[in-house]
């Protein structure tokens, strides 16, 4: 069963092949694979704070309307109209979700669950009612796949081949997203640490949480071409946890997730290689170790740093103990 | 999936591979379309007759497959809803991939035990890593659980890409785990789906007491000496269970809903656990039937999202029409009070109006009313209007009254005398009890009061007597009208 199930390990298929026959192919997904987990990585730093992880989860998951909608109204695959139904069923999904906790008794857990899960089947239905019309595969909703990414249609400017389309599309949504992070920095530590402090310095809190949720439906519309809905969600968690395990400061936990997403998208490929599997999950795979390395080894807040700690701690009071009894 | 790339690559066609945002179809496309039926010469009113007579086995299965999965679902998705632990319940959908296919690994094959076994032991442990993170680290529980639910589900889907690119036998099951297919439950299933619900029941019956005090009061259970982690669990285990049978047929997606939607749709119902678990339990069976019926009218509905649907809709009645929680029955409700109240006060008003003139007059004019109420002509015979409507006041006719001058006269009924008088009395009483009981200074206790005149009812008002020993004069030395001493 061990054979079968992992393949063997041959450093020239893993290592050597991606990078000098297929290197150009190999580029760009790793390039793709990194541009998706960084831009999720800063949106995901300000959802981890905002405790809006599960929040992201939703809109992943009801993104799937809105775009077999925008699509059966357009009959067309064209990215305007389906980041546009996307971040409609974003903001949509967030505004009912606000709907049910204010005219209920409902808890913003349940109401998350309820609201996703009903969008996501009525997803379903539409894709599975209009399957003749509809060219989406809600499978591939769910996975996504970056081994395709190297064959899709090559973006040209003017007469320069830039690179496949999906990464420019990417590179485009990073870009703003640096900005928008340049921009709005200081609204943005403001209105996610203490949004009573914010609504007294004149910035509206609830415009920057609804700024958020809609730039979070785009980044994850965006991304979920190449890692799937699912896997969109350790994307946007994964980098900024981790990063937030290693330190108290913004910035650096911004700069970290940034650096911590190259490494995921890096060493996911090439594990994905080795194992023959999706690029994504072979992400998600890494994704999980390291943040289960940096939990135990950080060196503030690790496992066996509190551990050491407290012991330290109780073998201090007791020496002060004994020292009184003195 | 991944075995059309070097097809592709090696096709080297350049021609558009519909190849955008979706395009990736291919024939190993899962039929997610999955419904019970498959007939398409009939029409919907003979499948639905087909659906109701129960004569084929694979609607007998499938409703009674989702019967029991409601029922599971129901039962034990109240407790995580209750506990504000809803999305607990997504997180184990997700996390039990790996297990699924670690356990089809097992012995290649679609095995309802090994894969049973694998999913329950990956759903327990993404529990107990969720715990585990919110305990150890400043990381809040949502991040816990998206990290657990994600990183599962990539493991999980890096291992069915893995065994989809294995050359072995059948492996066409698995893809069911994503969208689920009630119509492929075989009498296996059935099967361990009914010991299942089984176990469930016995042990919510048998550990009742000790499941409600672990979720509304775990502080409380833990100083009585509850064993808190284990019967924690316990639950979870019950629930992860339910998680990994229900998959078949519902989908990892959709299950969470089975799990909070009759739940929360029971929640707003009642106030009382145990009906909340037998209403959850209803509805979940009863989505489910509405579902699998649904889906049989047609040839391509998905069974799956469509007992969800019927989910989401018996929530949204709940929501909106629900008796105590209800938004439109709160929102009517509401509205009625501030009418009465607005009604009351006018009434007060007019009470003062009377005392004012000794209690001499009986008839007054709209203009001295609205000077009293500080409002405008309008508005006053407004509100007048509203008491003639309910038959505590009449107008006066006098034709030589131009209309809308403000000069138009108006008596109570004796209904109107008797509710203001009432409404006054509590009024006073509540000043005289504040000044004399809670030692109020008497200008402090006005604002109180009228607050306070509208909401106490018969009991309170006659204890209120008792108290203050039948009073004459409130604080301000007027008179409290009597019960029996009506001006009219």
């Amino acid at each position: 069963m061990r054979e079968q199930f992992f393949p063997a390990f041959d450093w020239h298929t893993v290592f050597i092949q991606p990078w000098s026959e297929y290197a150009v192919n190999s580029f760009w997904i790793v390039l793709m694979g990194f541009l998706v987990a960084g831009t999720c990585g800063l949106v995901g730093c300000f959802v981890i704070l905002r405790r809006m992880a599960l929040v992201g989860d939703a809109i992943s998951h009801s993104i799937l309307p809105g775009i077999t909608l925008a699509f059966l109204i357009t009959n067309s695959r064209d990215t305007l109209p389906m980041m546009l139904g996307a971040v409609v069923a974003g903001v949509v999904t967030v505004a009912l979700i606000e709907a049910i906790r204010y005219t209920s008794r409902i808890k913003p857990d349940a109401a998350i669950g309820i609201v996703f899960s009903s969008l996501f089947a009525i997803g379903v239905i539409l894709i599975s009612v209009f399957a003749d019309e509809v060219d989406l595969d809600a499978e591939c909703v769910l996975y996504g796949e970056l081994g395709f990414i190297p064959l899709q249609d090559i973006a040209y400017f003017g007469e320069i081949v830039i690179g496949p389309e999906p990464i420019v599309r990417m590179a485009i949504i990073t870009l703003i997203a640096i900005v928008l992070l340049f921009a709005f920095f200081k609204e943005m530590i403001v209105t996610s640490f203490d949004s009573g402090l914010a609504a007294s310095l004149g910035i509206n809190p609830t415009r920057y949480q609804y700024g958020l949720t809609l730039f979070l439906s785009i980044v994850i519309v965006s991304s979920f071409e190449s890692v799937g809905v699912v896997l969109v969600i350790a994307m946007i968690i994964f980098p900024g946890a981790t990063a937030l395990m290693l330190t108290d400061r913004l910035p650096i936990a911004l700069v970290l997730s940034t650096v911590i997403s190259g490494a995921y998208s890096l060493i996911g490929f090439h594990l994905a290689t080795w194992l023959n599997a999706s690029i994504a999950g072979g992400m998600t795979v890494i994704a999980g170790i390291v943040f289960g390395i940096v939990w135990a080894f950080a060196p503030q807040r690790g496992l066996i740093a509190t551990f050491v700690r407290n012991r330290q701690i109780m073998e201090g009071s007791a020496l002060n103990f004994s020292r009184e009894e003195k | 999936m991944r075995e059309l790339l070097p097809h592709a690559v090696s096709n080297g066609s350049k021609q558009r591979l519909a190849f955008s945002i979706f395009g990736i179809l291919t024939a190993s496309t899962i039929a997610h379309a999955a419904q019970i039926g498959k007939i398409s010469e009939t029409s919907w009113t003979e499948q639905a007759l087909d659906f109701l007579s129960l004569e084929e086995p694979v609607v007998r299965t499938a409703v009674l497959g989702t019967l029991i999965i409601g029922f599971c679902c129901g039962v034990l998705g109240s407790f995580l809803v209750v506990r504000k632990l809803s999305l607990l319940g997504d997180t184990l959908s997700h996390a039990v991939l790996p297990g699924v296919a670690l356990g089809f690994l097992w012995n290649a094959s679609k095995d309802p035990w090994a894969i049973f076994i694998g999913a329950t032991a990956a759903g327990i442990l993404g529990v107990a890593l969720v715990g585990w993170i919110k305990q150890t680290t400043h990381l809040k529980e949502d991040s816990a659980m998206g990290m657990v639910l994600a990183g599962f589900y990539g493991l999980g889907i890096c291992m069915t890409t893995m065994i989809q690119n294995m050359a072995m036998g059948n492996k066409s099951g698995l893809d069911k785990f994503f969208f689920g297919q009630a119509a492929a439950l075989s009498s296996g299933d059935i099967q361990l789906l009914g010991i299942i619900s089984l176990i469930t029941v016995v042990l919510v019956l048998i550990f009742y007491k000790e499941f409600i005090a672990i979720s509304f009061d775990t502080g409380f259970a833990q100083a009585i000496g509850m064993p808190v982690q284990v019967l924690h669990y316990a639950l979870m285990a019950l629930l992860t269970f339910a998680v990994v049978v229900s998959l078949q047929a519902v989908g990892v997606v959709l299950v969470s809903a089975l799990l909070i939607t009759p739940a929360a749709a029971a929640f707003l119902l009642t106030d009382r656990m145990h009906w909340m678990l037998i209403l959850a339990a209803g509805f979940g069976m009863l989505s489910g039937v509405l579902g699998a019926f649904i889906s049989y009218l047609s040839n391509n509905l998905p069974t799956g999202p469509l007992i969800v649907l019927g989910a989401t809709l018996i929530f949204v009645l709940a929501l909106f029409f629900g008796p105590r929680h209800g938004f439109l029955t709160k929102t009517l409700r509401r509205k009625r009070q501030r009418q009465r109240i607005a009604l009351e006060n006018t009434l007060k008003s007019i009470f003062y109006l009377c005392e004012n003139s000794d209690f001499e007059r009986r008839e007054f004019v709209v203009a001295e009313l609205a000077v009293e109420r500080n409002s405008n002509l309008p508005a006053t015979e407004r509100e007048i209007l509203n008491l003639v409507e309910a038959d505590m006041a009449e107008w006066i006719v006098d034709s030589n009254t131009p209309s809308m001058s403000g000069q138009a006269r108006f008596r109570l009924s004796k209904e109107g005398w008797y509710r203001a008088c009432e409404i006054v009395r509590n009024h006073r009483l509540w000043e005289l009890y504040l000044t004399s009981a809670a030692s109020y200074e008497s200008d402090h206790v006005h604002d109180d009061a009228e607050e306070i005149e509208h909401l106490i009812g018969e009991g309170i008002v006659k204890r209120l007597e008792d108290r203050l020993q039948n009073p004459i004069h409130d604080p301000h030395g007027r008179l409290i009208p009597r019960r029996d001493q009506v001006i009219a």
